[in-house]
């Protein structure tokens, strides 16, 4: 169930020309994750962090606050 | 399940990849990080749904990706905003060498078809096995991996093949020809 490893090496080229292939397989797999992970390292915005936070407070701390604005979790 | 301080630091742990699932499906960073908020709020909302012990980051991928879904019929007809947008939602630019060859593989993953994009994205970025990721797209398994394969070779096409045809066949044949027919 739980086997999150790297497919995207692993996974045989789809048959027909091997060698070629897999090097071309292996360097859109890297540049696939070069790409995703460029994302995942920015961590969590400000905006999300908030929003999460701020939903997370029981309903009568949240009203205090500003209304029950919950669609927009900017300060600014 | 209740919204646990448990629940919620886990949630907010998947929200890096899920911005980044959110871009490389959209191509466009504030759609993205708009995609993820409204993906949080539905989340938050229908908390109650989610089972405990199941795969969270799964279920908010599912979200995100119908969203996404619906949203992108929606979208349709609007004008796609796909060249240069994205790169210009990364802090860290890639390497000027580098940067050329990225937005070739930008360009060429918005050539997939949505289904073939996706599939590709959660099991060869995002990391998860062909059963999640069939669960997050509500197909079977096998269409999963299929989907991964025909990206895969879609993408060699465009990226490696298209250039290398180039120099193929045709100036060999007909050098063989011109050669040999003297």
């Amino acid at each position: 169930m739980k086997e999150v490893k790297s497919q995207a090496n692993k996974n045989p080229a789809p048959g027909k020309q091997g060698g070629l292939n897999a090097e071309i397989q292996s360097r859109i797999g890297h540049q696939l994750r070069a790409m995703y992970d460029d994302v995942v390292r920015q961590g969590v915005p400000d905006r999300f962090a908030d929003l999460i936070r701020k939903l997370d407070l029981p309903e009568a701390e949240t009203q205090t606050g500003n209304g029950n604005d919950t669609r927009d979790g900017k300060h600014q | 399940m209740p919204l646990t301080d448990s629940l919620r630091e886990d949630i907010l742990a998947s929200v890096p990849s899920l911005r980044a699932f959110a871009i490389s499906l959209s191509g466009n960073g504030d759609r993205a990080d708009d995609l993820v908020q409204e993906t949080l709020l539905r989340a938050l909302a229908n908390i109650d749904s989610f089972q405990p012990g199941s795969n969270l980051a799964a279920w908010l991928f599912t979200i995100l990706r119908n969203l996404f879904r619906s949203d992108y019929r929606k979208r349709r007809r609007e004008v796609e905003d796909a060249d240069g947008s994205y790169a210009k939602t990364l802090k860290t630019q890639p390497a000027q060498s580098a940067h050329l060859e990225f937005e070739e593989f930008r360009a060429a993953l918005d050539k997939l078809p949505q289904d073939q994009r996706e599939a590709l994205i959660l099991v060869g970025a995002s990391g998860f096995s062909y059963e999640d990721a069939a669960a997050i797209c509500g197909c079977a398994v096998g269409t999963i991996k299929s989907r991964v394969n025909r990206a895969r070779s879609k993408l060699s096409a465009l990226l490696y093949v298209d250039g290398a045809e180039d120099f193929g066949p045709d100036e060999t044949v007909r050098a063989v020809i011109g050669g040999s027919g003297g």
